[in-house]
């Protein structure tokens, strides 16, 4: 296999980087878009129904687009990289269901004095995710 | 499972990436499979027998 040979057939990166950067931008759009819906309300046209409306379906919309980008991410992945991904989502998933379920009990049996939030499993669940994908790659390397 | 992915690589000078170049996966898969962390499915093992213009036998075998 000559170097030539090499680069032509390094499709694999080429893919990689390409569903990376479009799951990126989908990613941040998706994000600006959900503070506009949040936060726009309030400070920019004073709880108009039509343009509250319009926010929530424009978010609605780019985050079908980010989950569509995230298949094609996940996809474009080789077989190993993608066992890697789908052990850390079911983990992230078990995690996220116990913690919750468990969370949301503390309030109803008077263990926390505070309303249990949804950002914090959010979090809760990003953590595990990040985790899972760090320790399946140290697994297999 | 065993294989001899890492002596045929080398007895044609290959680069891990060269490797992974032309079986469309990662370097990091080509590393993992060569040390036996990972086993390949068996469309990735047939087509890295026809790369190698072998048997997959002759590349993988079982370790029992």
């Amino acid at each position: 296999m000559t170097k030539t040979e090499h680069e032509k057939t390094n499709q694999y990166n080429t893919r990689n980087c390409q569903n990376t950067r479009n799951l990126k931008n989908w990613t941040l759009s998706w994000v600006i878009s959900m503070a506009i819906a949040a936060f726009a309300p309030k400070f920019l046209w004073d709880y108009n129904t039509i343009f509250t409306a319009i926010a929530v379906v424009i978010n609605l919309g780019i985050g079908f687009g980010m989950l569509m980008s995230n298949r094609r991410y996940l996809r474009g992945l080789d077989e190993m990289q993608q066992k890697i991904m789908f052990d850390a989502m079911g983990l992230t998933l078990g995690v996220g269901l116990v913690v919750g379920l468990s969370y949301e009990l503390l309030e109803d049996i008077k263990l926390i004095t505070f309303q249990p939030e949804i950002a914090h499993l959010v979090v809760i669940m990003c953590l595990t995710y990040l985790g899972g994908i760090v320790a399946g790659n140290r697994k297999f390397q | 499972m065993k294989n001899r992915l890492k002596v045929l690589r080398a007895e044609r000078d290959w680069t891990q990436a060269q490797l992974a170049s032309a079986l469309d996966v990662s370097r990091q898969t080509i590393n993992a499979i060569e040390k036996g962390k990972f086993d390949p499915s068996l469309p990735l093992a047939f087509k890295t027998a026809r790369l190698f213009e072998m048997a997959i036998e002759d590349i993988f075998q079982d370790e029992d």
